[in-house]
């Protein structure tokens, strides 16, 4: 019984996190160009010609 | 004839390669100082690309933000200062790059949020699954579990499934109650039924210490619902972008002279019945127009599929899409649609669209089917039980069961599946699909209709192989450089790079005189020349002291023509060409493409009355056409594709646009589509086929939430798995394909 009291709020909590970063994501537009994304990390700082 | 010849690199260009008058200044906003514009970028695949523009947008002076969206073609590019908007535009083209401004249009801003919304609902119904799952799985193999325990873990299911439900099910619930308003009931009433009624037998069962409880399956039931909800409405944005794109590539703007006499460039949209209209030679019309001043010719291939221009002046009327060719005029917009060519297309087009809508979907139809026979099976349950003597609560609890297991995950996953992994098929090939629905459509065709200028055969037309004195076609082109004409303009392309003659002068309607080494020289029609009219498609050249001499011209067929006409015919569809062109022309095409069947001199009228009476006599037509003369066509057909060079209105009135000089296209979309249209139907069938097992199941109430939850996530991965299928089959074509 006394691990219930630990685990499950210590589970649901990590759920819980990530389901606010997920959504955190999702709204701050983070999936609106996953091909430019992709592309732009590889990209230097400076004038890439 | 040989009408096989090479066909040229135009990608989605507009027809007949001329270069719309567009002013992206029409699509500048402006606020607190800070212009910003939408371009469409086409052509930019890679991150080479992407930095490219980026830098040379980002170098012009003056700009903050330039920030290309790889995904969707779109870049946005902000800036203050006096940047002209034209500049932008071009730093992309001189890339090498297409580069339209557009107007980035409110529903999709829609769509896309009820998209984001879809989604946040099914992350939460995701993250609950996971979390219900995780304290049932004690529930459903731990046998020796103490009964306070399992109550504990019921309880802490309760407060997770409960809200998450309530979130994660209002897209469906707002589509339940709407649909019971309107007294057509669909797919959703029967989803919140099976939820609710879950969730209230779970809690009954938790409270009183029953047996099952199925807070598991009520949330994963939304969750695969929701799969399904998403991918529809990304196959609708999706089609609905496609549109848009070809909107947007296709925009013009129109010069409009003020009162003043000054002139400004505006939106085609803006254009008002009244405005009076600057044309420039080679500008094709946004609107329709009545001409004011200036005589010249207009090519009217787009409108009436005829490739000879005809001469215009002023008081005459032209329709959108036409192209001035000769001389600047001015012209007067007319409202829509109170001309009379005009007005028949619009009407004829209303009408097809209602034709359209009218046709039920596969899925609809399953729907239909389903819901009044799991409703019925379920009450039947109920009231079995009763009859052998069990409690209510026993007999609500099998009924209960019923309403879970048979709910329609595999049904809800199978057609949109397949829908998006076909779509995808044929976007990679540079095919759009502009309606939702037109996979089904597509599929079930056994009569195509072709188009054929600008269809069969390609927009422009080309020098004939009938023979013509040596060095004729170099001296003429000298003469044809300064003319839009579309025979001048194949002259060119077939003379290469050369001279502009001196002292050029065009007249309208006939055509152009020029110096050509101190003595006159003359190209354009047989009266120009002062020669007996010919058959109509050859220019004259004509010098000084010297007989005119004639140069042919012809319609160019798709390289690929002849090819795809026998590719239908072997997979048993009718083929037949109807076009607004004179009869010797279409007769020409028609043998060179080996179609028995052909029309010419077709109206729009003709066109659409020929495809009602054909479907009216039971036949699935195929409408492939691109210009204004087929739009009713495109319309009220069964189906319809058009080539990615067509006018506006046709392009908009088609299932699907392809794009490139292949027409081979037409062949693989009525392959991908009978593929999608044979996944679908076995979709639908292992559905019923899951359903027919799991009923007595539910019946006999052995239902627990164990088996719940495996026949439903069961049933949606195999629907998954053969929607994938699609997806091989598509790559094993092109795989064997050169």
């Amino acid at each position: 019984m006394n691990a219930f009291l630990f685990m499950l709020p210590a589970a649901f909590g990590l759920a819980l996190a990530g389901l606010v970063a997920f959504l955190w994501a999702l709204k701050s537009g983070q999936f609106e160009d996953p091909q430019g994304d992709a592309s732009r990390i590889l990209m230097d700082g400076d004038d890439p010609e | 004839m040989t009408a096989v010849k090479s066909g040229r690199p135009s990608g989605l260009s507009p027809a007949g390669g001329l270069a719309l008058a567009q002013d992206p200044a029409a699509f500048m906003r402006e606020r607190d100082g800070r212009k910003s514009l939408d371009i469409l970028v086409r052509g930019a695949s890679c991150g080479g690309c992407l930095a490219k523009i980026e830098s040379a947008v980002a170098r012009l002076p003056g700009v903050a933000l330039a920030r290309l969206n790889l995904s969707t073609g779109r870049l946005r590019v902000e800036w203050t200062g006096a940047l002209r908007s034209r500049l932008v535009v071009e730093a992309i083209t001189s890339l090498g790059y297409g580069a339209s401004a557009f107007e980035p249009a409110k529903a999709d801003e829609a769509g896309a949020k009820t998209e984001r919304d879809l989604f946040t609902a099914l992350t939460v119904a995701g993250v609950a699954t996971a979390a219900i799952m995780f304290l049932s799985e004690p529930l459903w193999f731990g046998t020796d579990l103490p009964q306070e325990t399992r109550t504990i873990l019921r309880w802490i299911s309760a407060l997770v499934a409960i809200p998450a439900a309530a979130f994660a099910g209002q897209p469906f619930l707002s589509s339940a109650l709407a649909s019971i308003r309107s007294r057509r009931l669909n797919m959703d009433v029967p989803i919140c039924l099976a939820v609710v009624s879950a969730l209230g037998l779970s809690l009954f069962e938790t409270i009183n210490g029953g047996r099952h409880a199925f807070f598991d399956a009520a949330v994963m039931l939304l969750f695969f619902l929701l799969i399904g909800r998403i991918l529809d409405a990304r196959l609708r944005r999706q089609a609905y972008t496609a549109a848009n794109a070809l909107v947007a590539m296709q925009t013009a703007t129109a010069t409009r002279i003020a009162a003043s006499g000054s002139t400004e460039a505006i939106r085609a949209s803006d254009i008002r019945s009244g405005d009076m209209l600057l044309i420039a030679a080679g500008e094709q019309l946004a609107a329709d127009v009545e001409i004011v001043t200036g005589e010249s010719e207009a090519d009217l291939r787009l409108v009436t599929g005829e490739i000879e221009p005809a001469s215009c002046r002023p008081g005459q009327v032209l329709h959108a899409g036409s192209v001035n060719l000769s001389v600047p005029i001015r012209v007067r917009a007319l409202a829509r649609a109170d001309q009379s060519l005009m007005a028949d297309v619009a009407r004829l087009l209303e009408a097809g669209e209602q034709k359209k809508s009218a046709y039920r979907k596969l899925a609809d139809k399953a729907a239909e089917i389903y819901v009044p026979q799991v409703h019925a099976t379920a009450a039947l349950g109920f009231v079995g039980w009763l009859i052998f003597g069990a409690t209510p609560a026993q007999a609500l609890h099998v009924a209960i069961t019923v309403l879970i297991i048979t709910c329609p995950c595999a049904l809800a996953l199978a057609a949109p599946l397949v829908q998006v992994v076909a779509a995808g098929n044929l976007f990679r090939r540079g095919i759009y699909l502009t309606s939702g629905d037109a996979l089904e459509r597509l599929a079930t065709v056994d009569h195509v209709i072709f188009d054929k200028t600008g269809t069969l055969t390609l927009s422009d037309p080309v020098l004939s192989d009938a023979p013509c004195r040596a060095g004729l076609v170099a001296e003429a082109a000298a003469l044809a450089r300064a003319s839009h004409h579309p025979f001048s303009r194949a002259l060119v392309r077939a003379a290469g790079p050369g001279p502009v003659a001196s002292d050029v002068e065009e007249h309208p309607g006939q055509g152009v005189s020029a110096l050509v080494d101190g003595r006159k020289a003359r190209l354009g029609s047989a009266a120009f020349v002062g020669v007996p009219p010919g058959s109509g498609s050859e220019l004259w050249y004509a010098v000084d002291g010297r007989a005119p001499e004639a140069i042919h011209f012809e319609d160019c067929l798709r390289s690929d023509a002849h090819d795809t006409v026998a590719r239908l015919k072997r997979m048993g569809l009718g083929v037949e060409l109807l076009s607004g062109d004179a009869d010797v022309r279409v007769e020409r095409a028609a043998v060179a493409a080996g179609i028995k069947q052909w029309r010419g001199g077709a109206t729009p009228l003709t066109k659409a009355r020929h495809l009602e009476a054909l479907q009216a006599a039971g036949k699935k037509v195929l409408m492939v056409g691109d210009g204004l003369n087929d739009a009713a066509a495109l319309a009220g057909a069964h189906a319809s594709i058009a080539p990615g060079g067509a006018i506006d209105v046709a392009r908009l009135a088609s299932d699907c646009v392809f794009s490139g000089d292949s027409l081979a296209a037409v062949v693989t979309i009525i392959e991908v589509a009978r593929n999608a249209r044979a996944r679908m139907r076995e979709n639908f069938a292992f559905a019923a086929l899951y359903n027919i097992l799991a009923l007595p199941v539910a019946l006999l109430g052995w239902v627990t939430p164990l088996i719940a939850a495996l026949a439903m996530s069961g049933s949606s991965a195999v629907v998954t798995l053969n929607a994938l299928r699609l997806s091989r089959e598509a790559r094993k074509n092109a795989g064997a394909a050169p």
